[in-house]
C-alpha cells in the first residue's frame, strides 16, 4: 500500500480525542504523584489543554514547538517536575488507551511521542 | 473582503487567514497557544455577525449560544465585530428602575428591576449593579425572560464589608434608577437534551441562579429529572421553600431536597453539606448536567467531585464569580 493512515486517524482523530479527555484528566486528578501539579487551575481551561496535550501525543495537527514544551512547563519545572512525573503522565495515558480498547501496537506509538518531548517538557 | 472589527477598527481578513493571524498581525494582544482550534486560549465572542460552526468546535453549549468561537480556526466569510473574553465595554449600561425590595429571609434581599431599554438575557447569568460610577457588583438572575416581566436579584447582606450589599439593604429604595450592564455568564440552561437529568447544588444565594435556570428548564419542557440541593448552615438561611415546594407538586420530574449543614435537621430536611447529600444520593454522575453555584469553596470541591463521579467537563456549569462572597 502506498498510502498509509497516519496515528492519529488510525486512533480515530478528533473523536478519539474527545473520548479519552475526559477519562485522561480523571486519571491525572486520582493520580498522587502528579495531581498538584494540576490543582488551582481552572478545571474547564485545564480540561481543553489536556485535550492539546491529547492530540499532541497521538500524533494530530498541532503548531507546538520544542520551546512551546519547555516554555509552557517552565512553571512546573521550578515546582519540582521531573522524570518520574512524566512517566507517570505516560502510564496513564496508556492506561487511558487500554480502558478505551486500543491495540498495545499504537498506544507504543503514543507513548513514543510523548517520551520525544520529554527534554523540552524538564527544560533540559 | 471580509472585515473584522475589534474595538472600534476595522481589519482586513486575508486570503486564507485566520482572525487570529489578523488581529495579532495588527498588534491587537489576543493570547493563543496552540493554533489548531484545542487549547480554547484564544477564545473571543462575536458581537455583531456570526462566527463560522467550524470556529466553536468544543466549546460548552452556552458559549456557543453566545457567539463566542475560537480565533486561531475562524475563517469568517462574511464581516465579524469581536471582543475578548475580558473587554468589558462591550455592553452598554442600561438604566433600570427598583420596581420592589422584599427580603426573602433575614439578610437575602429580593431586588426587582425594570429595565428602560429591552435587555435579552438567559435566567442563571448575571448582571452587574452599580451604586455608582466605579462600584458595582455582579449578581445573578433569578429571573426567566418569558415568564418574569422584570429582572429578579437575590443580595444577600455581608456583614460588615459588603458596601454595595450595604447600600442595597438599607439605603435604596422603589422608584429609584440605577445603572446595570450585562448581562453576562455561561451558567445557563440550554435547549436540546431534554432527557438529560439535572443536578443542581446552591447554597445561599446561590439559589437564584438555579431557581431560574430550574424555572427555564421547565418551561422549555425538560422531561428529564431535575434535582435541587440547596444547602445552608441552619433554617434560617433557605428561602423561597415555599415556592420550590409548589413547583415539586406541579412537575413530577421535579425534586427538592433542601439541607442543613449545621445542626439537626427536622423531618423534610436532608442533614450535612449540601454536595455531601447531593452526591451521595446521585453517586453515579455519568451523563448528568450539572449547576453549581454559590460559596466558592463548595463550587470548586463540587465541581471536582462530580467530574471524578462521571460527568463531562462540557456537562458541568458553574457560576464564574463569587456571588456569596462578593461584597
Ligand atoms: C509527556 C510529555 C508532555 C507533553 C507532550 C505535554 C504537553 C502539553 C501541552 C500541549 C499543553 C498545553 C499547552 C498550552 O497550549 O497551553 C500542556 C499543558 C500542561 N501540562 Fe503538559 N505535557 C507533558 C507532560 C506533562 C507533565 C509530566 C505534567 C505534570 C505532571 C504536565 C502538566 C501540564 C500542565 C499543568 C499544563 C497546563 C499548564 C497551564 O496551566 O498553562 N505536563 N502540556
Amino acid at each position: 500500500m502506498s498510502q498509509q493512515a497516519s496515528l492519529y486517524e488510525q486512533l480515530g482523530g478528533e473523536a478519539a480525542v474527545n473520548a479519552a479527555v475526559d477519562i485522561f484528566y480523571r486519571k491525572v486528578l486520582s493520580d498522587d504523584r502528579i495531581s498538584a501539579f494540576f490543582d488551582g487551575v481552572d478545571m474547564d481551561t485545564q480540561a481543553a489543554k489536556q485535550k492539546a496535550f491529547l492530540t499532541m501525543a497521538f500524533g494530530g495537527p498541532h503548531n507546538y514547538t520544542g520551546l512551546d514544551m519547555r516554555q509552557g512547563h517552565a512553571h512546573l519545572v521550578e515546582r519540582g517536575l521531573n522524570d518520574s512525573h512524566v512517566d507517570a503522565v505516560i502510564e496513564d495515558l496508556g492506561a487511558t488507551l487500554r480502558e478505551l480498547g486500543v491495540k498495545e501496537e499504537l498506544i507504543a506509538q503514543v507513548a513514543a511521542i510523548a517520551e520525544s518531548t520529554r527534554n523540552d517538557v524538564l527544560g533540559r | 473582503m471580509v472585515t473584522i472589527r475589534y474595538a472600534k477598527n476595522n481589519f482586513e481578513l486575508e486570503q486564507n487567514q485566520s482572525v487570529l493571524d489578523c488581529l495579532t498581525r495588527r498588534g491587537v494582544p489576543v493570547p493563543f497557544s496552540c493554533r489548531s482550534g484545542v487549547c480554547q486560549t484564544c477564545l473571543m465572542r462575536a458581537t455583531g455577525g456570526t462566527p463560522p460552526e467550524l470556529s466553536q468546535q468544543g466549546l460548552k453549549d452556552s458559549l456557543k449560544l453566545q457567539n463566542y468561537f475560537l480565533a486561531c480556526v475562524c475563517h469568517p466569510a462574511e464581516d465579524l465585530e469581536v471582543a475578548l473574553p475580558d473587554d468589558d465595554d462591550v455592553q452598554a449600561v442600561i438604566h433600570a428602575t427598583v420596581k420592589s425590595l422584599q427580603l426573602l429571609n433575614a439578610d437575602i434581599m429580593q431586588v426587582v428591576l425594570e429595565c428602560h431599554a429591552p435587555i435579552s438575557y438567559r435566567a442563571g447569568q448575571f448582571i452587574n449593579l452599580f451604586q455608582n460610577q466605579t462600584l458595582g457588583r455582579s449578581y445573578s438572575l433569578a429571573s426567566v425572560p418569558h415568564e418574569d416581566d422584570h429582572l429578579h436579584l437575590h443580595v444577600r447582606r455581608l456583614l460588615p464589608q459588603g458596601r454595595v450589599s450595604g447600600w442595597i439593604h438599607e439605603q435604596l429604595r422603589p422608584g429609584e434608577t440605577v445603572e446595570i450592564r450585562g448581562p453576562g455568564g455561561d451558567c445557563f440552561y440550554t435547549p436540546g437534551n431534554a432527557e438529560q437529568g439535572l443536578v443542581l447544588i446552591g447554597t445561599g444565594s446561590g439559589l437564584a441562579p438555579l431557581y431560574g435556570i430550574i424555572r427555564d428548564a421547565l418551561s422549555q419542557g425538560h422531561t428529564g429529572p431535575i434535582h435541587l440541593f440547596h444547602g445552608s448552615r441552619d433554617l434560617n438561611g433557605l428561602y423561597l421553600t415555599g415556592e420550590l415546594r409548589d413547583l415539586v407538586r406541579h412537575y413530577a420530574n421535579f425534586n427538592y431536597v433542601p439541607c442543613l449543614s449545621g445542626e439537626d435537621a427536622p423531618h423534610g430536611f436532608a442533614a450535612g453539606r449540601v454536595h455531601d447529600v447531593a452526591f451521595q444520593q446521585i453517586p453515579n454522575l455519568k451523563n448528568w448536567r450539572l449547576f453549581l453555584c454559590g460559596h466558592p469553596e463548595m463550587v470548586r470541591v463540587a465541581k471536582r467531585q462530580a467530574f471524578l463521579a462521571g460527568a463531562s467537563m462540557k456537562n458541568i456549569y458553574a457560576d464564574a464569580f463569587n456571588v456569596s462572597q462578593s461584597s
